[in-house]
């Protein structure tokens, strides 16, 4: 081979190489997105904008994202390493999780605590002492492990059932709905496994506290 | 336990038709859906000058695909620098720090996807979709054809022809990729993944306070994330957000997203490979064909000697669940002392949708397929449940991503030939080629590469001030945090013990170089071995020849494997999650 023709098939190849990018990049990047939110928009219209819900007509949470409650009428959830991206503003407009601490913006995860780590130990402690506080009636060795640990994405939406119960004479004192009431409530926003065999079974916190809401008064009406 | 047992079922089921059509695709015959696709790619050809049916060396083969990959990287890397243009970026994110930037743009084209970026606050939707998204793809599809090249050479039809790279890049993206994206994107939606274009939400809460919602185009990002082994997320958490994966049955279709083409491509090499056998016995004496031997049903679906392969993968994929689902069951002794009950097993870092059986599974199908998602913290996992990722990605060959993983089992079936035949006595023949010294030192080369990198970087981060900042546990398991680093990012895995801070010059640049030299030497060092061993004649069968398709090779592999894994990593893996396994329960 003499070095014209080599330099020729470099020039092919490289010609190849970037037209076949260029290419590649808006079909895979461009018209795929593009087409698949076009379809899901008319297909799926509500789960495509995030499945946001609503009570008196105000944006009030998404289905699938769990929130921080802290008034003792409400259910809790699970801790969360990003407070679920739940925050208030002070007068100078400063944002603060409810727990004081500043809000870092839009966050997920856990706080990656090795089972071995002293702070994990520390963490569960002070949020059995807390749970326990809220919940006088409540003997530390019947919570459910889900209610004291993290989860991984800092926003599960859900509790166990067995978490769910064990809240419920604290919230029936609080919010003044009788305990058959609650687990009624209780009972309507729990879910089974699929088909009876996959997952686990899930109680939705959100879902509990839009329906506690709706009994207390607080809301009118509300989409789940 | 019922519903892994469940859960894998259908998975065997599945993964068969899907490695037909991958076969079909590989080896260039027809499909239904031929139509369609033919004009598609015929547009692509001719706008690239791209001749589907020129040919290719292991050498230009190797060239193309290193040669493309490298248009790709520059490509997307000026997009993550300049992102911060008003161009599909309504939450006004900055643009990309440079070696921040260098870290991602090679972790996503080597399909590894080690994240140190969160991606609600690191990429505008324009990276998400033109850099990440796009990578998504084309990384797959460049591991994906990289094995069909080495499944041709090991085949052997022709002397040195191993099929054209770019025919093989866009037919594996139109046909394959493209197609199941759209189908399964859809799916999601319907589960609940956004896709948008839309800006974050801000909701005004039942307590009056306020919360973000994150928005975007996730499940076009999600979908591609698991169809093509790739692992990263839309958000820092990953797939165990309930925005990317928000119920169970969400869970299975990224699942089995994740499981069914790596599993195809072994079903491919099984076909392949018994097509070239099939038609070199009829075309060399035709009069001598045994009569045909009633195969079982294995073997008819997955070839002779993708069984044998297919066996000995899903053996250690078994032992490594089995041990990982035990070990998350198992309590957490430090929580069980100050009293909270441990009856439901370590939830730490999981989510309750998925439980502890869903967790595990998930665990050892992302780090078994190397695909680097996650749906639990693999940080938070107990010390033996989270070895099981740990080991599997220092395996890599647990039927591996987008095709590497095969090509690297293919490596240890060689030196399981080699091993075996030195002693009994066997002449070293795999597929009907003889195994000799230049395939023998390739494969000892590709097959060293990986602990090297892993074990040679991890004692590096630990001696420096600057890898020693990334530590976030105290103790034992700050040494797995840094040996699961290196090994997901030479396996090109991409999950992470997130709580590593990993965001600095060091572990971007580190990390960076083991993602690159990780990928690209094993990819050129099977293409040689291929084009070496089929450059050889078929040697015929003889009471000599050791036989690779039987249940007992699947089982010396299987030994091989781990035998192999114990010299290199044993040591290592005492001092990280064995030493905390000990101390937690001592």
């Amino acid at each position: 081979m003499n070095e014209t023709t080599n330099k020729n098939a470099f020039f092919h190849g490289l010609r190849q190489s970037l037209v076949v990018t260029f290419l590649l990049l808006l079909l895979c990047g461009f018209v795929f997105p593009v087409l698949l939110s076009g379809i899901s928009a008319v297909v799926f219209p509500r789960q495509a904008n995030g499945s946001v819900v609503y009570a008196d007509g105000q944006a009030v949470g998404a289905a699938n994202v769990g929130q921080d409650f802290t008034e003792p009428y409400f259910m809790k959830g699970r801790p969360s390493a990003y407070h679920y991206n739940t925050y208030y503003e002070d007068e100078q407009g400063n944002q603060y999780y409810n727990d004081g601490s500043a809000f870092a913006g839009l966050g997920s995860g856990s706080n990656n605590y090795a089972p071995s780590n002293p702070a994990l130990t520390e963490r569960v402690e002070a949020d059995i002492q807390a749970f326990l506080e809220a919940n006088p009636d409540v003997k530390r060795e019947d919570i459910p492990a889900d209610l004291m640990t993290a989860s991984g994405s800092g926003l599960d939406p859900h509790i166990t059932p067995e978490s769910a119960r064990i809240q419920i004479p604290a919230l029936a004192a609080a919010s003044g709905l009788s305990e058959e009431e609650l687990e009624q409530i209780v009972a309507d926003n729990t879910e089974g496994r699929l088909l009876g065999v996959f997952g686990e079974e899930t109680v939705h916190v959100l879902g509990v506290n839009l329906d506690i809401a709706k009994a207390m008064g607080l809301v009118g009406d509300a989409s789940k | 336990m019922l519903q892994l047992v469940l859960t894998l079922i259908i998975y065997l089921i599945l993964v068969i038709p899907v490695g037909r059509y991958l076969y079909h695709i590989a080896a260039g015959k027809h499909t239904f859906a031929d139509p369609v696709f033919d004009r598609v790619d015929g547009a692509i050809y001719k706008l690239s000058g791209i001749n589907p049916r020129q040919g290719m060396n292991w050498k230009q083969y190797a060239m193309a695909l290193v040669g493309t990959n490298a248009a790709m990287i520059a490509i997307g890397y000026i997009i993550l620098r300049i992102q911060s243009i008003p161009l599909l970026n309504p939450n006004g994110i900055e643009g990309m720090e440079p070696t921040l930037a260098f870290n991602t743009i090679i972790s996503f084209m080597t399909n590894t996807n080690l994240q140190h970026y969160s991606g609600e606050s690191g990429l505008s939707y324009l990276s998400q979709m033109l850099v990440i998204i796009f990578m998504m793809f084309v990384s797959a599809a460049s591991g994906y054809a990289a094995c069909v090249a080495f499944i041709r050479g090991l085949a052997g039809k022709t002397k040195d022809n191993v099929g054209n790279f770019f025919a093989d890049l866009v037919r594996i993206t139109t046909r394959v990729l493209l197609p199941f994206s759209l189908v399964g994107g859809l799916l999601l939606v319907w589960q609940g993944v956004p896709q948008n274009f839309s800006g974050n939400v801000i909701v005004r809460t039942l307590e009056g306070t306020y919360q973000v919602l994150a928005m975007g185009p996730v499940a076009a990002l999600e979908i591609i994330k698991h169809l093509g082994t790739n692992g990263g997320g839309f958000f820092g958490a990953n797939s165990a957000t309930p925005m990317e994966n928000p119920t169970i049955l969400s869970n299975l279709i990224e699942l089995y997203a994740m499981m069914l083409l790596p599993g195809a491509c072994v079903i491919v090499f099984g076909k392949m490979v018994g097509d070239s056998r099939r038609q070199h016995q009829t075309s060399k004496a035709p009069e001598n064909i045994l009569p045909v031997q009633r195969e079982g049903i294995a073997a008819r679906l997955l070839g002779k000697e993708g069984r044998s392969i297919f066996l000995a993968m899903s053996i250690l994929f078994l032992v490594g669940l089995s041990l990982c689902y035990w070990a998350e069951q198992q309590s957490n002794p430090a929580l069980a002392e100050i009293g909270l009950s441990q009856s439901a097993g370590s939830m730490e870092g999981k989510e309750v949708r998925f439980g502890i059986a869903q967790s595990a599974l998930f665990t050892t199908v992302t780090t078994s397929f190397t695909t680097g998602t996650v749906n639990n913290m693999h940080d938070t996992l107990t010390p033996l449940g989270g070895m099981v990722p740990l080991l599997h990605m220092m395996l890599n060959c647990v039927f591996g991503g987008k095709g590497v993983g095969l090509m690297n089992m293919i490596l240890y079936a060689i030196l399981a030939v080699f091993i075996c035949g030195l002693m009994v006595g066997r002449t070293p023949e795999y597929l009907g080629k003889k195994i000799e010294g230049r395939e023998m030192k390739l494969t000892a080369l590709a097959i060293i590469i990986h602990p090297l990198l892993i074990l040679a970087f991890s004692a590096l981060a630990v001696a420096t001030a600057a890898g020693r900042a990334g530590m976030t546990n105290p103790g034992f398991h700050g040494l797995s945090q840094v040996l699961y680093e290196y090994a997901s990012a030479a396996a090109n895995n991409g999950s992470g013990f997130e709580g590593l801070a990993d965001n600095t010059y060091f572990w971007n640049i580190t990390t960076g170089i083991v993602m690159f030299l990780g990928r690209y030497l094993p990819i050129v060092i099977q293409l040689a071995i291929a084009g070496s061993l089929m450059k050889k004649n078929y040697v015929n069968e003889s009471a000599g020849t050791l036989r690779t398709s039987t249940v007992s090779f699947a089982v010396i592999l299987v030994f091989v494997v781990y035998i192999f894994a114990a010299l290199t990593f044993f040591p290592a893996l005492a001092l990280g999650p064995i030493a905390e396994h000990l101390t937690l329960w001592g």
